[in-house]
Parts: C-alpha cells; sequence; structure tokens
C-alpha cells in the first residue's frame, strides 16, 4: 500500500509538470460529459419523464455512472492502457519484478484528468441531491455510496477483461468500448428505459444495471427490500470472471520481444 | 490539380487498409444507432405530442448519423497534421511546391470518405431491413435527394474547413489536444450530434442554425429525413455556401500568416 501511494505521487507529480496542458485535458474531460448533461437536460425541457422516470431520477443515474466510470479508468487506466505495454514488450519487465503483475499494471498509469468528469458528477450530486425527494436516511446514503464504489469497480473489470484480451490479439479490441464507453454514454438514463433484452443483458452477463437500476429503485423508494440497496455488493461477483480470464491470458502469454 | 488528385488517391487507399478497425468501429455505430434510438422511443412513448420531429423523421437522422459518423463528427482528427506541427516535420512540407492549406483540406477529405465508405454501406443495409419500428423508410423523392447529396458535400467542407482553424492553432500552442477535445465536444454538440437540433430549446436553435455547426451534419440529416423543407431548405443551403466561403477563406489568410512566422527547432 506504501508503494501504491508512492507511485501514486510520482504520476501526481509528473501530470503536473505540464500544468496548461493537463489543464486543458482536464477541461475536456469536464466538457466531454457537460454535452452529455445538456443533451439530457434539453430532452427534459421538453418531456417531463422517461420510461418513467423524472429528471432528477435519471440524473442521480447519470452522475453515478460518470462518477463510477471516472473513478474507475482514474486507478484503471493501467488497463485500459494495457495493449500498449504488451505491443512494446513493457510488459516482460513487470513479469520479472518481485511485485505481483496486477500490482504493477494498476500502479504503471493514473489518469488525473478524469477528475474533470468527477467534478462533473459533484456538480449534479449538489444539484440533485436536495432537490430529488429522497429523504436521506442512513441506508440510501449507503446505496448512494455502494452504487459509486461498486459501479467504478465493475469498470476496473471491464478494463481487465480488456487488457486480458490483449494477450491473445491487439486487432479489433474496439468492441469492448462499446461495453465501457457505451455504458457510460447510456447509462445517463436508467437502464430499464432501453428495454428488457438490454436489461437483461446488463443484469446477467455485465451486471452494470445492478450498480444502476435496481439500486436507483431502492433509492427513489420504489422498491422497500433492502436486497435492492445490496445488488451493487452482488455485482462484485462478477470481478471474479474478470480476474479468472486474466490469469488465463497470463498464463498463455508469450512475449512479443522488445 | 493532377497533384491533388494523386494525393487524394493516396490517402484513399490508404485509410482503406484498415479494415479491422472499420469492422470494429461498426460494432460500435450499431451498438450507439440502436441505443440512441431506444432511448429516444422510450422519451417518444412517455410524451409522442412533445416531439418535434415525426418518430420516421427521427429513425432515419440516427440511422444516417451512425452510418455517416466518420463525414460528419469533427472528432475524427488525422495524427499526421498534428504530429508534422508538434514535432516540427513541417518543414519539409513548407519546401514542396504546393499550397499546405489545400494539401491538408486534400487528405482530410480522402481519409473520411475511405472510412465512410467502409461504414456507412453496411449500416445502411441491416437499417433498411430491420423489423418496422426501427426500420429506415426513405421518404424523400429523388429531387430532394440530390439536394442531401449537394448538403452532404457542403456540410463535409464545413467540417473540414472548421477543422483547419483547430490544425492552425496547433502552430501557437506545444500541446494541442485539449483545444482538439474541446473544438470536438463542443461543434459536435452544437451541430445535433448527441440530439438532433429540434431538440434544442428555441432560443439556442435559432442561433444555432445560423452558425457555421448549424452547416455541418444538421443539414444533410434533417434533410435525408423529410424533416427540412421549402424556404428553409434553401436558406440552410445558402447558410452552407456562405460559412463555407468564410471559414476558408480565413484559413487560408490565418494559415499563411502562421507559416511566415513559423520557427522550426533543430534538424
Amino acid at each position: 500500500m506504501r508503494l501504491y501511494l508512492k507511485y501514486i505521487s510520482m504520476h501526481l507529480k509528473s501530470q503536473m509538470q505540464y500544468k496548461i496542458s493537463f489543464f486543458f485535458t482536464t477541461l475536456g474531460q469536464f466538457l466531454v460529459a457537460f454535452a452529455t448533461f445538456l443533451s439530457v437536460s434539453f430532452l427534459f425541457a421538453r418531456f417531463d419523464s422517461v420510461g418513467g422516470f423524472s429528471y432528477e431520477e435519471v440524473l442521480i443515474c447519470f452522475a453515478v455512472i460518470i462518477m463510477a466510470f471516472s473513478l474507475g479508468e482514474l486507478y484503471g487506466r493501467g488497463f485500459d492502457r494495457f495493449p500498449l505495454l504488451i505491443g512494446n514488450g513493457g510488459f516482460d519487465r513487470a513479469l520479472v519484478r518481485p511485485r505481483s503483475v496486477i500490482f504493477q499494471v494498476l500502479a504503471s498509469q493514473m489518469e488525473f484528468s478524469r477528475l474533470g468528469r468527477v467534478a462533473q458528477a459533484i456538480l449534479i450530486f449538489v444539484y440533485v441531491i436536495p432537490r430529488s425527494g429522497i429523504d436521506w436516511t442512513w441506508d440510501k446514503i449507503l446505496t448512494l455510496v455502494l452504487m459509486i464504489v461498486c459501479g467504478s469497480l465493475i469498470f476496473f473489470g471491464l478494463f481487465v477483461i480488456y487488457a486480458a484480451f490483449s494477450f491473445f490479439t491487439i486487432e479489433g479490441l474496439e468492441f469492448m468500448n462499446v461495453l465501457t464507453d457505451g455504458a457510460r454514454e447510456h447509462g445517463r438514463l436508467p437502464f430499464s428505459v432501453y428495454g428488457d433484452g438490454v436489461l437483461k443483458f446488463l443484469t446477467y452477463i455485465v451486471p452494470i444495471a445492478l450498480i444502476q437500476y435496481y439500486p436507483l429503485l431502492y433509492l427513489i423508494g420504489r422498491e422497500e427490500s433492502f436486497i435492492y440497496a445490496l445488488m451493487p455488493v452482488i455485482s462484485l461477483i462478477f470481478l471474479l470472471p474478470c480476474y479468472g480470464f486474466f490469469r488465463f491470458g497470463l498464463r498463455n502469454y508469450k512475449s512479443t520481444g522488445s | 490539380m493532377n497533384s491533388y488528385r494523386a494525393l487524394f488517391r493516396i490517402r484513399f487507399t490508404n485509410s482503406l487498409q484498415y479494415r479491422a478497425a472499420a469492422i470494429a468501429g461498426l460494432s460500435t455505430q450499431f451498438a450507439w444507432g440502436f441505443m440512441y434510438i431506444l432511448a429516444f422511443s422510450a422519451f417518444y412513448a412517455d410524451n409522442p405530442e412533445n416531439f418535434p420531429m415525426s418518430w420516421e423523421q427521427t429513425i432515419a437522422y440516427m440511422w444516417l448519423q451512425q452510418a455517416f459518423v466518420a463525414l460528419f463528427f469533427i472528432w475524427f482528427w488525422e495524427n499526421h497534421i498534428v504530429e508534422s506541427i508538434e514535432s516540427g516535420s513541417i518543414a519539409y512540407e513548407m519546401v514542396r511546391p504546393i499550397n499546405l492549406y489545400n494539401k491538408w483540406a486534400v487528405s482530410i477529405a480522402a481519409s473520411r470518405l475511405a472510412r465512410c465508405v467502409l461504414r456507412a454501406v453496411p449500416i445502411l443495409i441491416v437499417a433498411l431491413i430491420l423489423p418496422a419500428p426501427y426500420r429506415l423508410v426513405p421518404v424523400i423523392d429523388f429531387g430532394v435527394f440530390a439536394l442531401f447529396l449537394i448538403s452532404a458535400a457542403l456540410s463535409l467542407g464545413v467540417v473540414i474547413a472548421f477543422s483547419m482553424l483547430v490544425y492552425i492553432s496547433a502552430f501557437y500552442t506545444i500541446n494541442s489536444l485539449g483545444i482538439r477535445i474541446v473544438a470536438s465536444v463542443a461543434s459536435d454538440f452544437l451541430a445535433g450530434g448527441y440530439i438532433p437540433v429540434p431538440f434544442f430549446p428555441d432560443a439556442l436553435r435559432a442561433i444555432v442554425e445560423l452558425s457555421p455547426f448549424g452547416a455541418m451534419q444538421n443539414m444533410p440529416l434533417l434533410i435525408f429525413s423529410g424533416y427540412l423543407h421549402g424556404a428553409d431548405l434553401t436558406r440552410g443551403l445558402a447558410l452552407q455556401v456562405f460559412w463555407l466561403a468564410a471559414l476558408v477563406l480565413a484559413g487560408h489568410v490565418l494559415m499563411a500568416r502562421s507559416l511566415r512566422r513559423v520557427v522550426t527547432q533543430g534538424g
């Protein structure tokens, strides 16, 4: 853990060397999320509900997804960039060091410009939390925290799968972006809005709905059973196959040389 | 003129090589198309009377947008142009007896068209044979289709001329990535890349329609979907011509000025 903190401060310092470029990239990240926010707002200026959800309820969803994705990308960036590490042979260095491989990939990158999106999410939370009509008792607060924390872990798991694929191929990995970027962009609305097929897929195959739609139902009081609040924790089972797939890839890894 | 044609052919065939990337890109376009359409159909189901476009028009807009993503979205940047400015290899370009603005514009057009060819055809085919509520139903007659083609060409021109201004700004910064992100998000949003312009609030919509952003993908997509017709259509086409001329002129002037001042370090 101490080593990890050291890595964090190292990445922070190196990215702060280029302040203007860091500022613009962070601003860019903020604007990307802001454009999505605006499009939701414009739609709700015209319509008062979507799939039975109000503007405030949709905004909670949106902020949770943005926050979870950005945090996942902030610390999981090493896995997102993993194909490069394989491609240039840098991964071989990680294999000979006396620390776990996962730890080293985790610590190899850290993208602080993603804080631009986190800032967007926080602003939305500040706006929506008092207006949502939700009575913020401890269990609701816990639910929201679980949604964000477990959500970032699910996105992290997707990055790990993405990285594991690059043990086998570096072609056509873009289809993984459909899941990660797709969940980020389209997660601005509760997933039930997209119909039964999409919801089932995101419940049983890639359990992103477990950190978004189901706990949201508990938050807004549509479901009373506490099990809905604990759905994000259940979703973490997804990390097991992610880890397994990565180990499997690692066992089959043949270096490209450098 | 001959050299531009040769240049176009080289970039075009070069970009056609990336077929695996295009196929992977297709999966994104299909997923995006479906998710947008499902989302809009949910809004439609709750409040159909507040919809500014008809359902068929919305569907046509969405599918055509995904099919022509590579043509009309600002965020397809040409890395080799940025690199030549940032690495200083632009010095080689400047000794060539060819206008650099035109050269870049031609190569951007070529690679955008090549990427579009690879993606558009499969998307349009699938969109035309989907089951009923999601199918792309062409509503316009042949005359309007001709106007759509003209508008699409103008729109591509405006997109290229706008992105040239952003490339030129790279002469003045060390790292232009941030500027490129800001420029592409703002312009793609205002051009109707996130939600169609008719869904904007009325005041903003009126401004956007007069701006260069309204002359981008907004125009051809709204013409094809059958939403835009009559005087509005003519006015839009005139604005497209105006913005194309204005942006190209501004680009040439700024380019000439920055090339006069450019200092390349090292050798």
